[in-house]
């Protein structure tokens, strides 16, 4: 049991930070760039991903015995394609507005490299139960990455936070939307393209920090316990 | 004692980087006392902003990286961006403008690569392509020269000016932007852009007040005035004259070819290269040492490149003038031209020289 517990913190560690689709994979670059304008936006591409890769993962790992390997990635494009589909027709019944606002990038989905990765490097080799664990882990990692990056811009470029939130989960999320400041001049950089790729260099270069500062108590840490060692051996 | 050996060359001029970049910034001060005189004091007052922007983003830079902070602000490299940025930007430019360009130069653009000698882009340039893409109304209000302003602005009027976009006796800069007849007045380039779309012809749209004279009101002293401070950074020999000679050079036979072709529709070659920010970026900024090519014959290529780049975005672009596009275009295709124009070693022969 403790060896299960273990298995599914080593899955979260790796999906939410070491090996993280986002800031460290760069998988799925496309949509984390182009629709991160805004939070709302980004939380509901999150989600969208984070359903599509649930089910995914599930299905592939349950078929993964079945499906001969010379053919196996057509059958994984097309399991996550049905997924995609399920999820495009939801949003465009209940969060229609953010159906619109998304566009394109609902069907792009199907192309996520991170969610054929996990199949792939993942699902395909290990049981249901992980492979659900990995799905939801990595999924949030990608949505908390998406939600970082579109904060960021949505403060710099609009002085907001949650603009349009009502978009994706009903009339009453109008009320979280904050004005942090008032602009009189958009900041236009932070709205377009450059701008996300300027402020995914620089969450990389955070999470680059983070680790290095991580690893440093580390040593540091390790130093000590060494120390401790000779100690007795005296 | 030991023998110094040092390799070739052996007789050259060991100029300090502070020394070549405080000459540049001092080749400058023409250009800039021209540009305060005719287009108003607000020059001066964003010079102020943007060094004292670039030297405190350049030192907080050093403190995080944990380097010397003096040496590094001693080689006025900093001062010399925020002087191109503030040279470039319109005058009348709210404070906050030139503020997050400058830093946006200093710490994305010269700094996260790397520091000076290692920024791929012209850290001027580049800041003022995100201004100008991020802050396309500030980034166009030029004010006409000061002949042509209703209002004349003191030093005090263009603080208040630049700080709250109201002159001290209330007039907003959309008011001053408009000449005697109340027409707004935009940039000669701008201008004639703009009658060119709308189907009038060269000729027609030259008798606008703000043309008068050979490149718009005021433009053709400015450009002479950097002229003439390249001029001087050339006899000195800090610039090299290949780059401002291929850009310009350049310039010339590509307007005159399409003057010659329809006068009608294209400026004339002179109105090309004494217009905007042409000679400012053919001597000061295109011959920035880090971001140019290295090698004598890629120099003129680079030239050339900007020359033809500043021509095309000039008469098919949407932007008041096409010189800091050309400049980091021309930037980026540096490694490419290097790779191919690498000069022959002594003693090799050159490719398909023959046995």
């Amino acid at each position: 049991m403790s060896d299960n517990a273990n298995s599914i913190r080593e899955l979260a560690v790796q999906g939410l930070w070491r090996n993280n689709p986002g800031l460290v994979q760069l998988l799925g670059l496309c949509p984390l760039l182009a629709v991160t304008g805004t939070i709302t936006n980004a939380l509901g591409l999150g989600m969208a991903t984070l359903l599509v890769l649930l089910g995914s993962n599930v299905v592939v790992s349950l078929v993964r015995t079945v499906v001969p390997s010379e053919i196996r990635i057509p059958v994984f494009v097309l399991i996550i394609a049905s997924f995609v589909t399920v999820v495009q027709l939801l949003m465009n019944a209940y969060t229609f507005g953010l159906y619109q606002s998304l566009g394109i990038f609902i069907p792009l989905i199907v192309t996520n490299c991170a969610i054929i990765g996990r199949a792939e490097a993942f699902a395909s080799k290990n049981a249901v139960l992980p492979s659900a664990i990995d799905a939801l882990m990595m999924g949030l990692g990608f949505m908390l990455v998406l939600v970082a990056l579109g904060a960021m811009r949505e403060i710099l470029g609009q002085g907001t936070l949650f603009d349009g939130a009502d978009l994706l989960l009903g009339d009453w999320a109008a009320v979280l939307r904050i004005e942090l400041f008032a602009l009189d001049t958009q900041f236009l950089l932070a709205m377009l393209p450059p701008g996300a790729f300027i402020g995914m260099g620089l969450l990389i270069a955070l999470k680059n920090l983070i680790d290095a500062r991580l690893q440093q108590r580390q040593t540091e840490a390790a130093g000590i316990t060494r120390a401790r060692v000779t100690g007795t051996a005296q | 004692m030991s023998f110094r050996i040092a390799s070739s060359p052996h007789n050259r001029i060991s100029r300090s980087t502070a020394e070549i970049m405080l000459l540049v910034v001092v080749a400058c001060i023409p250009g800039i006392i021209v540009q305060a005189l005719l287009f108003g004091y607000g020059v001066l007052i964003q010079l102020v902003l943007a060094i004292s922007t670039a030297w405190l983003a350049e030192a907080l830079v050093m403190r995080l990286r944990a380097k010397p902070v003096l040496p590094r602000l001693k080689d006025h490299s900093a001062m010399l961006t925020g002087v191109l940025l503030a040279i470039a930007i319109p005058p009348y430019a709210p404070w906050w403008l030139i503020v997050v360009g400058t830093f946006f130069a200093i710490v994305m653009v010269k700094q996260l690569y790397g520091g000076l000698g290692n920024n791929l882009f012209n850290p001027a340039m580049a800041a003022y392509v995100m201004l100008l893409i991020s802050f396309p109304l500030q980034m166009t209000q030029w004010l006409p020269s000061v002949s042509l302003q209703p209002e004349s602005l003191s030093l005090l009027d263009a603080v208040c000016a630049v700080f709250t976009q109201y002159s001290c006796s209330g007039f907003s800069i959309s008011q001053l932007q408009s000449g005697i007849d109340g027409v707004s007045m935009a940039t000669p380039l701008d201008t004639l852009r703009t009658d060119l779309a709308a189907g009038l012809t060269l000729t027609e749209s030259m008798q606008q007040p703000v043309f008068y004279g050979i490149a718009g009101a005021g433009w053709l002293w400015v450009n002479l005035a950097y002229l003439a401070g390249g001029l001087m950074l050339i006899k000195l020999r800090v610039i090299g004259w290949r780059i401002p000679a291929a850009v310009l050079g350049s310039l010339f036979m590509i307007s005159l070819l399409s003057w010659l072709a329809a006068a009608d529709s294209n400026p004339s070659p002179m109105f090309q290269l004494f217009s905007g920010a042409t000679m400012l970026a053919a001597f000061f900024i295109a011959t920035d040492p880090v971001s140019a090519s290295t090698t004598n014959y890629g120099r003129l290529v680079y030239g050339a490149l900007i020359g033809l780049m500043i021509f095309i975005i000039r008469k098919y672009g949407g932007y008041p003038d096409g010189v800091a596009f050309a400049i980091l275009l021309a930037n980026m295709t540096v490694p490419l031209i290097d790779y191919y124009t690498r000069p022959r070693t002594y003693g090799h022969k050159a490719k398909g020289a023959g046995k």
